[in-house]
């Protein structure tokens, strides 16, 4: 492989591996609200973190470039704090993946949270755990395979992510040229045989990625043990 | 039901006897004039044109595997080209059908002035340019820079559009100060629809030829002959000058 | 030990439940009812678990809730144990874990033990194993050492037994009594099992349809003729009897306040106090006294009270054989034919008894 593409394989894991560990600790609070709540606000958060789901990708890329441009609130924003803008940096790359995987780790952690039910938090509290205490020493232990399953669809969804990333990337080597893009390019560019070493480097990936997730966490979207 | 079928079948029969359809391939640059043209060559022939819009370079890529199109204008005269060469597109029908201009382009009023100097000043960040290994309005932006002297120095703030379209967002969104985009995307009926421009001088970059034919798929559809007639009418000639092309 | 006050008022469209209750500070409280009857519900009360509005709550002078004055004890601030129908241990911890669980997190010092507890409870064998690898009855008794080990001012049971089958019952009814008799903590038991609660309660409640139907100590509530009949059926007594002589033909002999009843030979010394249960279907009633008879157990009693049942041929009959208290199910027929009014002297005899320990 040459330079530009071990760049970009680099460039894609260090994204995934940001991105992931924002994701868990965003996601984790949303997704025990999401599962514990009874406001009638929860439809509508739910239906706000699952919108990237049935949003084509360059649809919310387009928003966030325009969000996040100077003009937009986020870039008003990030100016005003001294930042600049976010797009074709790695730090806007990073917000957009976040908001972009979010679903993909919310809804495994929500249905493992779910699954857990009221009975072990009740029990918990029986035993003097204050809900704090409850949250650490019992949900997140039940909830792990939802946490396994977010972590590695998040990391994942975020290796294999394209259209974000070419709405606000602006291509540029070790800074936003990730992987899906540069096999973009290749293929634009009628370069097959180095897009197909990345390509079938990323169905590689991905293939094994499932496979674990499939082996060694069946119930891969829920939470109930024992 | 029946009688309702009966009433409604010389039309039908009639539409499918004298009007066809053709399938078609636009540069996405060429979108706004393209489907002014479209809607006048039905106007005109009866003939429906089914445009699709895109990468001139994803379009090879999806006519060399079985794509059902069956005219194709190009944002290159180079694909074009090579599809006559590789027997996917119908022999002696290519022609260009626009010479695209570059433009230096930016949101804000004033900040481009007339002579491209703003490319001097270093208080820009970001300096949009369609990839150039991909988008001939990209390879003509930096042929453009080269023969000002300018591509060392601005190179690190490019940000790269993977196509045309992409790179005018960039700078339309105000998130590239500046960048080099098609006239015909910035501009209408002789003046720039918004912000500021230096149109740069054909001299500075080999011609942006747009290239048009009958891909094999097209070869036997009389709609297909008769969509590249009409693009050479005058017609579409002054609606294609209208966007800032060149003939 | 002072007294438990409680009052909830919860009305949930279909169901409610309105309690006002005073329990002793001391020993096992019944709380009994069939299923519907509001009885887990109060229980969850107790603890917090369920909120009622507007209701009150005290262990001796400590107020858990008393919505009036806005006081409310979230359950992990009640110093309570809860054992839930179903055991409930943390799956991703051991047993030793859950045992700890709730003793690191109880602030009390010199709390209970965990040595002393597990082998009261008989697990101290089990404490590094799985909870999963346990059997139903042994992860209960964890479960009940679980909420011990925290040093609890009031033991909370939800039917504790009603998941396990008879054989698990029966392994875990003398932990039950070794409780009740080596631990000064109250305990509240609920239940819908007429045997356990013979067996373990001191003191009974009675929960009909939300409402508190009778509350006392066991012997005297369960005596009550005019419960209502969705009762009757398991209507009958429950004896404190002590153990006072081995006789020939292997029988034993056990006295209690009025009379003595002859069972089959104990093995327990002489001198140790058992528990019987009388089925009120289990005592007839004659005008003189039976001779050659195969009953064992007769004994002159007096009329106290009539009451119906849940059958319209039947009436329940209150005695008082001396100080002690005991109930027949006759027909009508009879009652009629014998001229069973309170105050009348009559024989009662009783065809079996049911030894509780």
């Amino acid at each position: 492989m040459a330079a530009a593409e071990l760049a970009a394989v680099w460039l894609t894991l260090k994204l995934a591996g940001i991105v992931t560990a924002l994701l868990l600790v965003i996601g984790t609070p949303i997704a025990w609200w999401l599962a514990r709540t009874r406001s009638r606000l929860k439809g509508v958060i739910g239906a706000v973190v699952a919108l990237p789901l049935v949003l084509p990708p360059t649809v919310l890329g387009f928003y966030l470039l325009v969000a996040m441009g100077p003009n937009g609130p986020i870039g008003g924003l990030t100016q005003s704090l001294g930042l600049g803008t976010l797009p074709f940096t790695f730090a806007g790359l990073v917000i957009a993946s976040v908001f972009y995987s979010l679903p993909f780790v919310v809804q495994p952690l929500q249905n493992a949270f779910e699954a857990i039910g009221e009975r072990p938090l009740e029990v918990a509290a029986t035993l003097r755990a204050s809900p704090w205490d409850t949250f650490w020493s019992v949900a997140v232990p039940l909830a792990r395979p939802g946490f396994i399953s977010g972590a590695i669809l998040g990391f994942a969804h975020t290796v294999g992510e394209f259209g974000v990333v070419l709405m606000i990337g602006g291509n540029i080597p070790e800074k936003t040229r990730v992987v899906s893009v540069l096999i973009y390019d290749h293929v634009e560019a009628m370069e097959y045989t180095q897009a197909h070493v990345l390509a079938g480097g990323m169905v590689a990936f991905s293939f094994v990625v499932l496979l674990a997730l499939y082996t060694f966490n069946p119930q891969h979207l829920g939470g109930r043990r024992g | 039901m029946k009688r309702f079928s009966l009433l409604l079948a010389p039309l039908l029969f009639a539409a499918s006897a004298h009007a066809g359809e053709v399938s078609v391939a636009v540069a996405a640059n060429f979108t706004a004039p393209m489907q002014k043209i479209a809607a006048e060559f039905e106007k005109d022939t009866g003939h429906k044109a089914q445009l699709a819009f895109g990468a001139t370079g994803k379009f090879y890529a999806q006519i060399a595997n079985g794509a059902p199109f069956e005219v194709l204008l190009a944002a290159d005269d180079e694909t074009p080209a090579r599809l006559e060469r590789e027997q996917l597109a119908a022999p002696g029908t290519r022609f260009t059908y626009a010479i695209g201009r570059l433009v230096l382009w930016s949101a804000r009023d004033g900040y481009v002035d007339g002579r491209g100097e703003v490319l001097k000043k270093a208080d820009f960040k970001h300096l949009a340019v369609a990839n150039p290994k991909t988008a001939p309005y990209g390879a003509a932006a930096v042929e453009a820079l080269q023969k000002l002297g300018l591509l060392e120095t601005v190179q690190l703030r490019f940000v790269q559009g993977e196509n045309i379209a992409q790179t005018y967002q960039f700078v339309a969104t105000g998130n590239a100060e500046l960048g080099f985009v098609a006239l015909s995307q910035v501009h209408k009926d002789g003046k720039l629809t918004a912000g500021s421009g230096w149109v740069v001088p054909a001299s500075l970059h080999a011609p942006i030829r747009q290239d048009a034919l009958t891909l094999a798929r097209g070869r036997h559809n009389p709609a297909a002959g008769a969509l590249l007639a009409y693009l050479k009418g005058d017609k579409a000639r002054s609606i294609i000058k209208s966007f800032g092309y060149e003939l | 030990m002072s007294e438990i006050r409680a009052r909830f008022r919860i009305d949930r469209g279909g169901f409610a439940l309105d309690v006002d209750l005073t329990l002793p500070g001391q020993g096992v409280t019944a709380l009994f009812g069939h299923s519907g009857s509001g009885k887990t519900t109060c229980l969850r009360a107790m603890a917090g678990l369920t909120r009622a509005p507007g209701g009150y709550f005290a262990l001796g002078s400590e107020v858990w809730q008393d919505d009036a004055r806005g006081v409310f004890l979230p359950t992990h601030q009640r110093p309570l144990g809860y054992v839930f129908q179903e055991a409930n241990l943390f799956p991703h911890l051991s047993v030793r874990a859950n045992l700890e669980f709730g003793q690191k997190r109880s602030r009390s010092t010199g709390g209970a033990r965990l040595a002393e507890i597990t082998a009261l409870l008989g697990i101290d064998g089990l404490l590094d194993r799985r909870p999963d690898s346990l059997s139903g009855g042994e992860r209960q008794r964890a479960a009940i050492a679980r909420a011990l080990l925290t040093s609890p001012r009031l033991l909370l049971m939800d039917e504790p037994l009603a998941a396990l089958d008879l054989k698990r019952k029966l392994e875990i009814l003398p932990y039950l009594e070794r409780l009740h008799d080596e631990l000064s903590v109250p305990i509240i038991y609920v239940s819908h099992a007429p045997d356990e609660v013979a067996r373990l309660a001191d003191h009974l409640v009675l929960l009909h349809e939300g409402r508190v139907v009778a509350s006392g100590p066991l012997g005297e509530t369960l005596a009550r003729a005019d419960l209502p009949p969705a009762f009757a059926d398991d209507a009958g007594v429950v004896i404190e009897t002590v153990l006072a002589a081995h006789e020939a033909d292997a029988l034993s002999r056990l006295d209690f306040a009025g009379a003595s009843l002859r069972v089959g030979q104990r093995p327990e010394a002489l001198g140790s106090r058992l528990r019987c249960r009388i089925h009120a279907r289990d005592v007839s009633l004659a005008l003189k006294k039976p001779e050659a008879s195969s009953i064992l157990n007769v004994f002159a009693a007096r009329v106290a009270e009539l009451a119906p049942t849940d059958t319209p041929g039947h009436v329940l009959v209150r005695l008082d054989v001396g100080p002690t208290p005991l109930l027949a199910r006759i027909t009508r027929r009879s009652q009629r034919e014998l001229e069973i009014q309170p105050g009348r002297e009559v024989w009662a005899q009783v065809k079996a008894v049911a030894l509780l320990a």
